[in-house]
C-alpha cells in the first residue's frame, strides 16, 4: 500500500480518556493494583467496578499458554492491552478509563475473543465532541500500535536470536508469531518508505541495488529442503535493527482518522492480494497467521473509529460487525492448535470461501474513509 | 462532442427521453413507463414485456457470468436484485452504475462506478438475468421451480468442468463494445459482493448467430456461417411457439420468460484446419463459402435431405450437423441461438484455446436443446473436433413492466 495522503491532519490531542496509559506510575488508583489471575481457561479479575480515572491491573499468567490482557470499550475498542505474557510471568497495565461500561479479556494462546468479563467504571465524564471523538479514535489506535510494536520488538528479538544460534526449529516456530504483530499494523509500517520492503519485502519486489533481506529471506533459508541459516546472522541483525527503527518511528507517528480508515481497508487488501494467493509466505505457507493478523489489525482500526461511525453511519457499523464476524467464522475452520493450517493444506474451494468473506467485508470498509472525512 | 465530458452528460445530451426514463428507476424504485420519444440508436430499452438481450439483434460482444449465492439471508438477496436492477437500468442507458458516478463523488470514497465506460456510448448494451436450478433448493423457492428447470442430462462425450458450469444466477451482458459489456459485469459483481460470488465468467468476441432478419449470418471459428436457420425477432408466431414461456406452461412468474442453455464448446482448431474442405463441408452439411446446404444454391435454401450423390449416399450425410440439428429431424424443435466465438489465449501445448460459447433460448429445453443435443452427441461427425467443457441452464424471467419491478420480484413475492 502506498502512503495514504494526510488529508485530515487531526493531531492526536490528549483528551481525558486518551492519555497516560501505560507508563505513568504516579497516579495509581487507590487500593492498589487489581489482580488478574489468567490461566488457560480462566480470567479472574479482582474488581469489576472501579472509579473513573487510572486503574492498574496486575496480570499473572498461571497457565501454560502465552496470554494477553485487554480492556475493551463497547465494540471491542481497545482502551489498553498488554501482549505476550509468558506462562509464570506478571505484568502491570495502567489504563485511564472514563465512566462507562467496559470488558476485560484474557486471551490464552493469543487468539479469538478471549475470556471476557464486565467492568463498570463509575463517575462522570463529559460527552466527547465530534472532534474529540476523532482525536480519541487516533489516541486509541496509537495505544494499539504501541502494544503491537512492543510485542513485535520482543518477538523479533527472540526470532533473530534463534536464527543466529542456528536453532532452525525454534526459528520456524517463532517466524509466524513475530510476523503476527507486524501484520496487524503493517499500514503504519508502510508509511516509512524503505523500511517496509527491507523488513517484509519479497524476493521479486526487491528493487535494483537492494539486497533481498528481512523476514522472507530468512524464511526462504529456514524452509529450504536442507535448511541452512549459518550465513543469515547479518541478515537477522539487520532485520532487528530495522524493526527497532520502525517501532520507534511508529510510536512517534501522529496518525489521522483518515489514515486509520484507509489502514483498515489496506489490511484487507493485503489479505485479498497476498495472503489468499499464498504468495506472502511462499516458503513456510504460514499465510493464515498473517491473514488473521491483518483482519485483527483492521478490526482494531475500525474499533477505534467506532464512536464516530456509530454517530454518523450506524447502519455501516452494523454491516461491518456482521461481516467481521463472518470472516472470523470462515477463518476459524482452519485453526490448528494454537496456530493455523498451512496455506497449501487448503483447497481452492476453501480459499474461494475465504476470499468471498474478505470481499464482503472489504466493500463496506472501503466506505469508512468518506464517512470519517465528512464534515460534521 | 468535447472530450472529458462525463458519460452521464453525454447521454443526457444525446437523448434526454431515455436518460430520464432510466433516471426514474435509478432514483430508487420507480421505473417510469413514459414511452421514450426518440430512442437513441444504440440504446436498447431495458424495460418491456420480455427481457432485452434475447431477440435483440445480436450484438458483437459478450461477457457472460454465473454467480453462486453465498448469503443465507433472503432479504439480502432480494435487496441485491433490486440494486442490480437499478444499476442495470442505468448502465443499459449508457449511464454510470451508481447514482453518484465514477468521478462525481467524495474524494475519500471509492467511486460507485468503476469508470472504464466513461465516454463510451451505450453500445446497445443489454443485461439479461437467469436463475439456475440450484437456486431453487434454497430460500423457500422449491415450489416455484419450473419442472423443466433441471440440470441438463449428461450427453455422450461430455467433458464438463464443474468449476465453469452451472451457477445460481446468470447474467448475460451483450454490447457492441467489449469494454461496455465487461463494465456491466464488473459493476454488478461488485454490487453483489457478500451476497453472490462469481463462479465463472466467459468473454465472447464475435457473434455466431443473427437474431433479426436484417443481420448477416456471421461465421464461427470453423469458418462456417452459423445460425442460418435461427429464430428471428420478426417471427412473432414462431417466437410464441418456440421461445417465450406461455401461460400455463409452468409457474406464473416465468410467463413471458425463456429458458437459457449455455455450453462452452472447445473447438480443436488445429486438427480442423488440416481437414480437407470436402470433409469440413460434409461434416457441417453446408458449403463453406455461401453457407448453402450441400446440393442447394443459396444460404437460406431448405436443405434437401432426400437427394443422393453419385455414390448412392445422401448428399447430406445422416451424420452431418445440419441434418441432425434440423427441426425436421427433431419434431420441429426450434431455439433462438445467440452464441459467441471465444479465444481464451492458447493452452500449454500451443493450441488455440478457442471455440463457441453456445447460447440458446427456448420455451422448453426438454423439447428443444435436450433432444437436439442428444442426437448431435450420439451421431454428429463434428464431435471429433469439439469438446463440451461447460454447461448451464437458467430460467430467465419476463421483462420488467411495472414501475416498482425488479429482477425476480414475482419469484420472491
Amino acid at each position: 500500500m502506498r502512503k495514504p495522503p494526510l488529508l485530515l491532519a487531526v493531531a492526536a490531542v490528549c483528551t481525558v480518556a486518551a492519555c497516560g496509559s501505560g507508563d505513568s506510575g504516579a497516579d495509581e488508583a487507590a487500593g492498589g493494583p487489581i489482580a488478574v489471575k489468567a490461566t488457560d481457561t480462566g480470567c479472574e479479575v479482582g474488581k469489576t467496578t472501579v472509579d473513573a480515572g487510572t486503574s492498574v491491573f496486575a496480570i499473572t499468567n498461571g497457565g501454560n499458554k502465552v496470554t494477553e490482557f485487554y480492556v475493551y470499550a463497547p465494540g471491542d475498542r481497545v482502551m489498553a492491552e498488554v501482549e505476550n505474557i509468558a506462562p509464570g510471568l506478571s505484568r502491570n497495565l495502567h489504563v485511564e478509563l472514563p465512566a462507562g461500561t467496559y470488558e476485560t479479556a484474557c486471551k490464552p494462546g493469543m487468539i479469538g475473543k478471549g475470556i471476557r468479563g464486565a467492568l463498570t467504571v463509575s463517575g462522570s465524564a463529559p460527552a466527547l465532541t465530534e472532534d474529540a471523538k476523532l482525536a480519541e479514535a487516533t489516541a486509541s489506535y496509537s495505544r494499539y500500535v504501541k502494544s503491537q510494536t512492543s510485542a513485535l520488538e520482543t518477538k523479533t528479538t527472540e526470532f533473530v536470536t534463534a536464527v543466529k544460534a542456528g536453532k532452525v526449529d525454534e526459528a520456524k516456530a517463532l517466524f509466524p508469531i513475530a510476523r503476527t504483530y507486524w501484520e496487524r499494523i503493517e499500514p503504519v509500517a508502510e508509511i516509512f518508505g524503505d523500511l517496509d520492503p527491507r523488513i517484509d519485502g519479497r524476493e521479486e519486489v526487491t528493487e535494483e541495488g537492494m539486497k533481498f533481506g528481512g523476514f522472507h529471506r530468512i524464511e526462504k533459508d529456514l524452509w529450504a529442503a536442507k535448511p541452512d541459516i549459518s550465513k543469515d546472522g547479518p541478515i537477522a541483525d539487520q532485520l532487528l535493527t530495522d524493526v527497532k527503527e520502525i517501532v520507534q518511528k511508529a510510536n512517534a507517528e501522529k496518525l489521522s482518522p483518515l489514515q486509520l480508515a484507509n489502514g483498515a481497508k489496506g489490511l484487507l487488501d493485503e489479505v485479498a492480494s497476498g495472503k489468499i494467493t499464498g504468495e506472502e509466505d511462499r516458503y513456510s505457507h504460514t499465510d493464515l497467521w498473517d491473514f488473521n493478523a491483518n483482519v485483527e489489525g483492521s478490526k482494531a482500526a475500525i474499533a477505534s473509529l467506532r464512536p464516530v461511525l456509530e454517530e454518523r453511519d450506524p447502519a455501516l457499523v452494523k454491516t461491518l460487525d456482521t461481516e467481521f464476524a463472518n470472516v472470523d467464522t470462515a477463518l476459524a475452520k482452519y485453526r490448528d492448535g494454537d496456530g493455523w493450517k498451512l496455506h497449501n493444506q487448503l483447497t481452492q474451494a476453501d480459499l474461494k470461501t475465504l476470499s468471498d468473506a474478505i470481499n464482503a467485508l472489504a466493500e463496506p470498509i472501503s466506505k469508512v474513509a468518506a464517512v470519517v472525512a465528512k464534515k460534521a | 462532442m468535447p472530450w472529458k465530458m462525463s458519460r452521464r452528460r453525454a447521454i443526457t445530451l444525446a437523448g434526454a427521453g431515455v436518460g430520464l426514463g432510466a433516471a426514474g428507476l435509478a432514483g430508487g424504485a420507480a421505473l417510469t413507463r413514459d414511452p421514450a420519444p426518440e430512442p437513441v440508436s444504440d440504446v436498447v430499452p431495458f424495460a418491456g414485456p420480455n427481457q432485452a438481450g434475447i431477440v435483440t439483434p445480436a450484438q458483437d460482444r459478450l461477457h457472460f457470468v454465473a454467480f453462486d449465492v453465498i448469503t443465507k439471508d433472503r432479504d439480502k438477496l432480494v435487496q441485491m436484485l433490486r440494486d442490480w436492477t437499478a444499476a442495470a437500468a442505468r448502465m443499459t442507458a449508457g449511464r454510470d452504475a451508481g447514482e453518484i458516478g465514477a468521478v462525481n463523488g467524495e474524494p475519500e470514497a471509492p467511486p460507485d462506478d468503476t469508470g472504464e465506460a466513461l465516454g463510451l456510448p451505450p453500445s446497445s448494451l443489454t443485461i439479461t438475468i437467469g436463475f439456475g436450478p440450484s437456486l431453487f433448493q434454497r430460500f423457500g423457492l422449491a415450489s416455484q421451480r419450473p419442472a423443466v428447470l433441471e440440470p441438463l442430462p449428461r450427453f455422450t462425450g461430455d467433458t464438463l468442468d464443474a468449476a465453469i458450469s452451472g451457477g445460481d444466477i446468470a447474467i448475460q451482458a451483450c454490447a457492441n463494445d467489449p469494454q461496455v459489456a465487461v463494465h456491466a459485469v464488473r459493476n454488478l459483481a461488485r454490487i453483489g459482493m457478500g451476497t453472490v460470488s462469481v463462479r465463472w465468467s466467459q468473454l465472447g468476441f464475435g457473434r455466431t448467430s443473427s437474431t433479426a432478419v436484417g443481420q448477416a449470418t456471421p461465421r464461427n471459428l470453423f469458418g462456417f456461417k452459423d445460425g442460418t436457420r435461427n429464430l428471428k425477432a420478426e417471427q412473432t408466431d414462431l417466437l410464441r411457439e418456440h421461445l417465450w414461456v406461455q401461460p400455463g406452461d409452468g409457474p406464473d412468474w416465468m410467463t413471458g420468460g425463456s429458458y437459457l442453455v449455455t455450453r462452452k464448446i472447445r473447438m480443436l482448431i488445429e486438427t480442423w484446419d488440416r481437414s480437407s474442405l470436402t470433409e469440413q463441408e460434409g461434416i457441417v452439411g453446408r458449403y463453406k463459402g455461401s453457407g448453402a446446404p450441400l446440393g442447394a444454391d443459396a444460404e437460406f435454401d431448405e436443405p434437401d435431405f432426400t437427394s443422393v450423390g453419385a455414390d448412392g449416399q445422401p448428399l447430406l450425410a445422416t451424420t452431418s450437423h445440419v441434418r441432425l440439428a434440423h427441426p425436421d429431424t427433431n419434431q420441429g424443435a426450434r431455439m433462438l441461438r445467440r452464441g459467441y466465438n471465444f479465444v481464451d489465449g492458447s493452452d500449454g501445448l500451443g493450441r488455440l484455446n478457442a471455440g463457441l460459447f453456445f447460447i440458446a433460448y427456448q420455451r422448453d429445453p426438454a423439447k428443444a436443446f435436450i433432444p437436439v443435443q442428444r442426437s448431435l452427441a450420439a451421431n454428429d461427425e463434428m464431435n471429433e473436433y469439439v469438446r463440451h467443457v461447460s454447461s448451464g441452464i437458467f430460467a430467465c424471467p419476463p421483462g420488467l413492466t411495472a414501475p416498482d419491478d425488479y429482477w425476480g420480484r414475482a419469484l420472491f413475492a
